[in-house]
């Protein structure tokens, strides 16, 4: 019984979460320009995204191609640096170690907009032209201690006898590193780039901020420069079912695997 | 100290230019005039203006009210999820997490249209529901994950020397769950209390909040007001940050 009003809670709140998503989903299938009007089902906006046949999709599959771009470069960027980072602050000892580790968390704690206006005044201060440029940076600064942070307890659980051991053994440091440092870290570095993705996929505020004026658009600052305008793009129904059917179906497949792993080990 | 601690070299270099340097710039320009001259009139102007003040105000009440609404529907949730005799199934975790990883701008836009078409007039009401809307899984998550690693045996302890199931849960589980709740706070109240572009959809634009203001005044070119509300907003957020250190465990961190 207990059970029973239990299930019935998680699913009504389940439910009421996902309410507007499946409304917008729903009316995908309709032509109407206004949402919420059915003028009978049509996959005419599925067809219109893919083949760009609408009034003002140029700018919304280029801006789509900037936001996978943008994170693409911000990712494997922040990945690299901040394995290199992470593996330097795993050797570091007392002061210095705490006040990288601090700062490390800065961009962290910040809310988006103050990560937003504070990269905006550097860019003005040090007189650097806004564009895509500031965006990458900005976005590397706010993903990269995301990396550190998945990398550091990698190193932790490494027995550092085994890099050691290695270099004994006449491997020369870069070997050692290629061969025995970066698989151990491999994990944490995959889990660190994935976190960084989507951070940058996610982000609005600080490309909001950092992206100037010459008309760079993600789709993040794409779809609230055209909710301002009054009224969504249509096409933009479609695409919104698109993206959250392929984050149900990978992250819905991510856990299976985690738990069916976590069971095998069990046994 | 070996020699691969300088590896993290760029990367200090980095945070001292990407981190440090626009904070410190904050500070700056909240103090100039539009000449470059040292003035305090940039938080005159922000404290006797009753409008900025009353934005201020709302902001707050609104980022409280909704983490207290999140604490209150997303506490029950997540207790029933890590409980294996309630909850046997993964999907439904995956379910709560998942909204996380979807761009909040489209999950706002999307409730705002679902109001829209039940006619519902937008205003407090909507954009506090909104914003549940937005910020509930950042509660669940969190408290989810401490309730799940937490040793059952405390509980079990407490039930072998004579509590209630309630005893239980008020004198065992939740007092070890507050690591949980902390950081579920700081994943709600923070973002909320800075948000700019969910609170002018969920309202179409009649209410303002904080952020609202900051965005406004930086994109008008009015950099050192708009840099002195960063200021107030970054010490309001330094002293949410306190209270979670306060009650971490000294281990916390990346140390």
């Amino acid at each position: 019984m207990k059970r029973f009003f239990a299930q019935c809670y998680i699913w009504i709140l389940l439910i009421v979460l996902y309410a507007p998503i499946v409304f917008i989903a729903v009316f995908s299938f309709t032509e109407s320009k206004v949402l919420g009007n059915w003028t009978g089902f049509s996959t005419k906006l599925y067809s219109n995204l893919f083949t760009g046949n609408m009034q003002g999709t140029g700018s919304l599959m280029h801006a789509i191609e900037n936001t996978v771009i943008i994170a693409l470069i911000a990712a494997t960027v922040s990945t690299i640096l901040g394995t290199i980072a992470a593996i330097g602050i795993h050797n570091m000892r007392g002061r210095a170690k705490q006040a990288i580790a601090f700062m490390n968390n800065i961009p962290m704690l910040n809310p988006d907009i103050i990560t937003g206006v504070s990269l905006f005044l550097l860019f003005v201060f040090l007189h650097i032209s806004q564009g895509y440029v500031t965006v990458v940076l900005a976005h590397i600064t706010f993903c990269t201690p995301y990396v550190v942070l998945s990398v550091l307890p990698k190193l932790t659980q490494m027995n550092p006898n085994i890099y050691e051991a290695a270099l004994d053994l006449g491997a020369t440091p870069f070997q050692a590193l290629k061969k025995v440092l970066i698989p151990m870290l491999k994990p944490g570095m995959i889990s660190g780039f994935i976190l960084a993705f989507t951070m940058s996929l996610d982000d609005f505020a600080v490309t909001f901020f950092t992206r100037g004026t010459i008309g760079l658009d993600t789709l993040s600052t794409y779809i609230y420069t055209d909710a301002r305008k009054g009224g969504l793009t249509p096409e933009l129904r479609p695409m919104i079912t698109i993206m959250f059917l392929g984050i149900l179906l990978l992250l819905i497949v991510i856990n299976m695997r985690k738990i069916r792993n976590t069971n095998n080990a069990v046994k | 100290m070996t020699k691969r601690s300088t590896w993290a070299l760029p990367y200090a270099i980095f945070l001292v230019l990407f981190v440090a340097l626009p904070l410190i710039l904050i500070i700056l320009y909240a103090f100039q005039d539009g000449s470059g001259n040292f003035t305090f009139g940039n938080f005159t102007k922000f404290f006797t203006d009753t409008d900025a003040i009353e934005t201020f105000a709302l902001s707050l009440e609104v980022a409280i009210e909704n983490t207290a609404l999140c604490i209150l529907l997303g506490y029950p949730a997540a207790w029933i999820l890590a409980n294996k005799n309630l909850n046997r199934s993964a999907v439904t975790i995956v379910l709560f997490i998942m909204p996380m990883w979807i761009n909040a701008l489209m999950r706002t836009l999307a409730t705002a249209e679902l109001f829209h078409m039940l006619g519902v007039q937008l205003g407090k009401g909507t954009l506090l529901v909104g914003m549940v809307y937005d910020y509930l899984p950042f509660m669940i998550y969190p408290i989810y994950n401490i309730l799940n690693r937490m040793d059952k045996s405390y509980a079990e302890a407490a039930q072998d020397l004579g509590a209630t199931p309630w005893q239980v849960f008020w004198k065992v589980q939740v007092p070890l769950s507050m690591p949980g709740v902390v950081s579920g706070i700081m994943m709600v109240f923070m973002p909320t209390v800075s948000t700019f572009a969910i609170s002018e959809f969920l309202t179409n634009n009649k209410i303002k909040l904080f952020g609202t203001i900051i965005q406004e005044n930086i994109n008008s070119s009015m950099w050192n007001y708009g840099a002195a509300l960063s200021l107030v907003m970054l010490i309001i957020i330094g002293i949410t940050s306190l209270l979670q250190d306060n009650k971490k465990d000294v281990s916390g961190g990346i140390v």
